[in-house]
């Protein structure tokens, strides 16, 4: 009876039906791996790492890390990770605050603020990112003065088509006794959340907004401190200065980094705007109304009741944004910056290792995202509803 | 279970195309490549499963494995990777129809295999794609301004033509920086440069800087279109490419050609020529001696307008190359007309020049005959 049965016993058949799949999947994974080395070894190509380690003897633009062209290719890929890094690091930084913004102001009271966050979301959303770049690129920076009629902001700032030129701070010898100060003002960051955390717990009534002063007050106090007991001060603003042809000093925001920057912020801000705005609108009006009716005032509602749950639908989508935007850098190779994907393209094109290169552009764009993922998923667990 | 037979008959399907290609060619006499024999050997022992199906199956995909002639011929037409956006060489224009140096050469291969100058499927590609495009069968031949290299004909798998066009790099600049064509490279001290990415000229780039001792910042594009574009909007001071193509390129896409100067210096030797895969004698020999019967019919004087005439020429060496008597283009697998087509539909290597490049002011310099000092010279046709 038992035995007759075990076809029809549902418990068998999930397992049937999974070790089917898993077998499926092998077999169509072992049919890819026969497929690519017959096509290489018909082609008499073989496959292999060595060449990493070969001279590069190619130039890239900018880096953040030492390079010549005598490195490796393993250090031209290297420069082009910690390139695309950078930009994805700043870009979902500045995306965040452009987003929030964008978002809020689309639900302000006000017709013209609300309008206008219309429009750039209505906008900027439904155009293909590469021909924003392209516009950003040949159609906004590349049409700034030449170095020569530089239009100068104050600080002062330098706008020119040959990039952006700020202000920037260089470190003196005396930096490395002064170090400490620094740590300390970060310490000091953490430790004023923590007390105010402690201070929260146990009473009813939101902190006073000024108690926030605390949060740049202390650091900077710490920091002059630490000045006091320096013979020279330790840093020294570098102001860009125009010596020839070009400007020296300061720091210098290529043309390609300045328009993949904002094309890349502006165009993901306009999709954050709306989850921003979605997740406001989510919070239900009776909460507001309750909020209100307890005598709490507009400041105390946005933040005690709305934005914490508002956050709870805002996070798993905006997760999605930022990895958007790290993927999306790599369209930096239509507008010549030297992100990863550019390079390894270059590279593939100089060894011919096309599969060694593809594997290993996947495992740092898969890295990457997993990593951001990881964050943002810790960071969910903590704003997510608790349900007891 | 049944997924697995499914799968199995396919594989074993897909060796006995293999097989059925790989039998159709004569083996080579000498010693056999070992990857060949191998796949061979797997075959011949997997018909079991299906061997009545093999008829009913599609077309299978292009292989590379010593039987493109007979793949191309049986398609009924040569594809042909190209360039697509370089006036001159490759280029498509807005009326749909592919002009340039490179693509008359695809021409002339259709016209010699199939008595038809139309019979060729262009594919364009960029820097980066095209020899992936090779390699993977996707196209029969490249002609697209390709660099002959130690690094391509030896590591990428990938067999040269004869050289159709010999090129060096130069490098272009506004003539607010360098107001003379006989600076040195130290005239651009500091400057930036504007390069296309996947290229001969980024490395040569760095080699001759380098060498100079000359700092320079490279802004590497995909597009040689995208870069030229930057440069004219004054981005770099400097443009580097093939001589060939700054010239072409120079004239087409820059507002005021007469701003610029190409430098005297000579910053390699880039010897353009078509490209197949490697391990395909057959179909290289044809790509190849297609190409030395234009040249060769511009050095005895026969051209697209006279060739009609020359077909009662008493002289051995023009009827052999037009097939009037001898078998040289059945030896190679074509008709014995075959350059006799080429050169009627497209023109002998002078008149494709003329047609393509005159107009630019390029001139022949060491693409002329050896006859008249060039470096252009075919084997004989016996």
């Amino acid at each position: 009876m038992q035995i007759r049965a075990f076809w029809r016993d549902i418990r068998f058949l999930q397992v049937l039906a999974q070790v089917v799949f898993i077998l499926f999947l092998a077999l169509a994974a072992g049919f890819l791996y026969a497929n690519v080395s017959a096509n290489l070894a018909r082609q008499g190509l073989t496959v292999g790492y060595g060449f990493i380690t070969n001279p590069a003897s190619f130039d890239i633009g900018e880096s953040y890390i030492p390079y010549q062209s005598s490195d490796s290719y393993g250090r031209a890929i290297h420069v082009g990770l910690v390139n695309t890094l950078v930009v994805s690091a700043l870009g979902i930084l500045l995306t965040t605050i452009v987003g929030s913004i964008a978002g809020i102001a689309r639900l302000s009271s006000n017709w013209l603020i609300s309008r206008l966050a219309g429009a750039y979301v209505g906008v900027i959303r439904n155009t293909p990112l590469i021909i924003q770049l392209m516009f950003w690129y040949f159609g906004i920076i590349l049409q700034l003065p030449a170095v020569k009629e530089a239009v100068a902001l104050p600080g002062p700032v330098y706008l020119t088509q040959r990039g952006i030129y700020l202000p920037w701070y260089e470190a003196m010898p005396s930096f490395d006794s002064w170090r400490i100060y620094v740590w300390l003002a970060l310490a000091s960051i953490v430790i004023i959340w923590f007390i105010f955390r402690g201070i929260q717990s146990r009473s009813d009534l939101p902190i006073p907004l000024w108690w926030y002063l605390a949060y740049i007050l202390v650091p900077v106090l710490i920091l002059w401190v630490g000045l006091l007991f320096q013979p020279e001060p330790p840093l020294k603003v570098n102001i860009p200065e125009l010596t020839g042809l070009n400007f020296r000093g300061g720091l210098q925001l290529t043309p390609e980094f300045a328009a993949l920057l904002f094309g890349l912020v502006v165009y993901t801000g306009s999709f954050i705007a709306e989850i921003v705005r979605a997740g406001i609108q989510a919070v239900s009006l009776g909460q507001v109304e309750a909020a209100r009716s307890l005598g709490l005032t507009t400041g105390q509602t946005l933040q005690l009741v709305i934005f914490p749950q508002a956050l709870r639908v805002i996070i798993p989508p905006l997760t999605s944004q930022y990895l958007n935007l790290a993927k999306n850098s790599s369209l930096a190779i239509a507008i010549g910056y030297p992100d990863l994907f550019s390079i390894a393209g270059t590279v593939i094109n100089q060894t011919g290792a096309v599969l060694e290169v593809i594997v290993i552009i996947m495992l740092s764009y898969l890295s990457m995202s997993l990593f951001t993922s990881l964050l943002m998923n810790i960071y969910n667990s903590r704003v997510r509803l608790v349900e007891r | 279970m049944r997924k697995t037979m499914t799968l199995v008959t396919v594989l074993a399907l897909a060796s006995i195309m293999l097989a059925a290609c790989g039998g159709a060619a004569p083996a080579p006499a000498g010693e056999p490549v070992t990857v060949k024999e191998t796949v061979i050997v797997t075959v011949e022992v997997t018909p079991e499963g299906g061997g009545g199906v093999a008829e009913t199956t599609p077309v299978a995909p292009p292989v590379a494995g010593g039987e493109r002639l007979q793949t191309v011929l049986d398609r009924g037409n040569v594809v042909c990777g190209v360039h697509g956006t370089f006036q001159g060489f490759g280029f498509l224009d807005t009326a749909g129809a592919w002009t340039g140096f490179d693509v008359d050469f695809c021409r002339a291969w259709a016209a010699a295999l199939f008595n038809d100058a139309d019979a060729v499927e262009f594919r364009a590609l960029s820097a980066q794609d095209r020899f992936t495009a090779l390699q993977s069968g996707e196209v029969d031949v490249l002609s697209r301004n390709s660099t002959w290299t130690w690094t391509r004909d030896a590591e990428l798998g990938l067999t040269f033509g004869p050289v159709t066009f010999y090129d060096g790099q130069a490098i272009m600049a506004r003539k607010d920086i360098v107001s003379e064509a006989s600076a040195g490279l130290d005239a651009l001290e500091g400057a930036n440069v504007c390069v296309q990415s996947g290229t001969t000229t980024e490395l040569n780039l760095a080699d001759q800087f380098r060498a100079a001792g000359v700092n320079y910042t490279p802004v590497v594009f995909e597009d040689q279109n995208l870069a030229f574009q930057a440069y004219e909007e004054g981005r770099c001071d400097a443009i580097t490419s093939d001589r060939s193509q700054l010239a072409t390129q120079g004239q087409a896409v820059l507002s005021n050609f007469a701003d610029h100067v190409i430098l005297d210096v000579v910053m390699s030797k880039e010897p353009l020529a078509p490209a197949v895969a490697q391990g395909d004698d057959k179909w290289a020999d044809v790509v190849h001696w297609v190409v030395y019967g234009m040249i060769q019919a511009e050095e005895l004087g026969i051209t697209s307008q006279n060739v009609d005439e020359f077909l009662t020429s008493e002289d051995p060496v023009v009827r052999r190359l037009l097939g009037v008597e001898g078998e040289l283009g059945s030896k190679l697998g074509l008709s014995n007309d075959f350059a006799y087509r080429a050169i009627k539909l497209v023109g002998n290597y002078g008149e494709v020049y003329e047609r393509n490049l005159a107009s630019y002011g390029l001139a022949r310099g060491q693409n002329a005959l050896w006859t008249e000092g060039g470096l252009m010279y075919a084997p004989p046709f016996r």
